[in-house]
């Protein structure tokens, strides 16, 4: 068997891998994309915990802030993987199921992606909150706004245009974390390359496109977040 | 929770600590190295060595970590070239494997906090360095570089972290550290919470230790910030008087 070259890997045609890589490469970005929104949504609650809440919510939040950050994302993973496992295969028993029923990978992945990324997502948005001026939220008081107005008008648009250079860089934190998601077997870039490394013989090519293939996303999506924070701070005066 | 089988499982991990410690320990030793010298590359002023540092840290950040290491453990047997050249006993090892990639993967990161912590140093101590006479190796061992680490190391304390976290990924490679081992247990008895719980106790222990450490270099080396005793209590007797 002669072994195809670099160029024959990437052709679309029989022999390329091509189509399998992208495929895997749109499930990066979806489990990316899950897993940030599921990280944002946690990181909203947990920011607002860490500012309003009494004493035992924000005493969880920070234990939940400083746990996540202290542990390794392979572990979280694991114990949603197999615990999940664990758990639906019993649930499973008391319906008189036999046997192991293995927890989706991809949601597995997902929500274990996003419970790491909510406790930096909780960082950023405390902090974008912290520099919103006083001044503005008691303004918004003095026109007697409602707390859920001043909220939606005033706080989340100021708030979030802080946030966006934070979350830009969990952005891309998140999306090289979803390569870890492979070793639940869900068939992501990096797990497309492993299946084409072993099938074909030459893992250094897979690994290589497969690693290309994540320098042009995070490429992209620091473009166009650049264009973003561009686009929100216009009403901003520098210097 | 079962209080034997918490045991047991911390015993069998608490064995797997070592080679976490010493995975993380060499890379960040030997990345640290590579670090110092791509960022002297960066802030050389050299247009070669300049591009070259930023394309390094461009790719090495671009990438995911795990990406890398199958380059490296996998990724370079396909050559022959390799397979059967000297260095092939160190490349088959997973364990050297993993040290290297965690090396050239935190180098990346690290080189940019050494960079601000370079760029950090003011003017002013240099050009007083240079009109006492030193040359430009002592201007930079006995000036830049303990302001620069100075400066860098709160930066560098939380990349150590990262490194403590990233050693779990030499797990996938058949590296039996404390994830490795984490994840037997766990495939062997499907216990996952219990063996998290542990497993999570001892990763906290150590960033904990670490975070502790770092801060304590950081309290020596700046003696400047904080008020001399005998001035301190210069001040407190001047009160009582």
């Amino acid at each position: 068997m002669t072994q195809p070259g670099f160029l024959d890997l990437l052709s679309f045609g029989p022999d390329g891998w091509s189509k399998a890589l992208l495929a895997g490469a749109w499930m990066t970005i979806l489990i990316a994309l899950s897993g940030y929104t599921i990280g944002a949504v946690i990181g909203t609650f947990g920011a607002w915990a860490k500012i309003s809440g009494g004493r035992a919510v924000r005493v969880a939040a920070d234990a939940y802030t400083t746990i996540l950050r202290g542990i390794p994302d392979l572990l979280v993973i694991y114990l949603l993987y197999f615990g999940g496992s664990a758990a639906i295969t019993s649930i499973g028993r008391l319906f008189g199921a036999d046997g192991f029923i293995s927890f989706p990978g991809f949601l597995a992945g997902a929500l274990a992606v996003g419970i790491t990324s909510g406790a930096q997502h909780t960082e950023v948005f405390r902090g974008a909150f912290k520099a919103v001026h006083r001044g503005e939220i008691e303004a918004a008081i003095a026109c007697g706004m409602s707390r859920a107005l001043r909220f939606r008008r005033i706080i989340a648009p100021l708030t979030l245009r802080h946030a966006l250079p934070g979350l830009g860089n969990v952005w891309q934190v998140v999306l090289k974390e979803s390569a870890l998601v492979s070793i639940t077997g869900v068939v992501e870039l990096l797990r497309q390359s492993q299946i084409g490394a072993g099938s074909t013989g030459l893992p250094f090519d897979f690994y290589l496109i497969a690693g290309l293939i994540y320098l042009a996303i995070s490429t992209v999506s620091s473009i166009a977040l650049r264009q973003a924070e561009r686009h929100f701070s216009r009403g901003v005066r520098r210097g | 929770m079962d209080w034997q089988f918490t045991q047991e499982t911390f015993l069998s991990l608490i064995s797997a600590l070592p080679l976490t410690l010493s995975l993380a320990g060499a890379s960040i030793v030997l990345g640290a190295m590579l670090a110092l010298a791509l960022a002297l590359a960066r802030t050389s002023g050299i247009l070669v060595l300049d591009w070259f540092a930023r394309a390094y840290v461009f790719v090495f950040r671009g990438t995911p970590l795990l990406v890398q290491i199958f380059l490296i453990y996998y990724g370079l047997s396909q050559f022959p070239a390799v397979r059967h050249s000297i260095f092939w006993p160190v490349l088959r090892d997973a364990y050297w494997c993993a040290v290297m990639a965690l090396s050239l993967n935190t180098a990346a990161y690290a080189s940019e906090i050494i960079r601000g912590g370079l760029l950090s140093v003011p003017h002013g101590q240099v050009e007083a360095a240079r009109a006492c006479g030193m040359s430009r190796l002592m201007v930079f061992r006995r000036i830049v570089l303990p302001l620069a680490i100075r400066q860098a190391l709160p930066g560098y304390g939380n990349e150590m972290i990262s490194m403590i976290k990233a050693t779990s990924l030499a797990s996938i490679i058949t590296l039996m550290e404390v994830t490795g081992v984490a994840a037997r247990i766990i495939s062997e008895t499907y216990r996952a919470i219990e063996v998290f719980v542990v497993a999570g106790f001892i990763y906290l222990a150590i960033n904990f230790l670490l975070t502790r450490l770092v801060q304590l270099v950081e309290f020596k080396l700046s003696p400047h910030l904080r008020q001399p005793e005998n001035a301190a209590q210069a001040v407190i007797a001047g009160d009582a008087r």
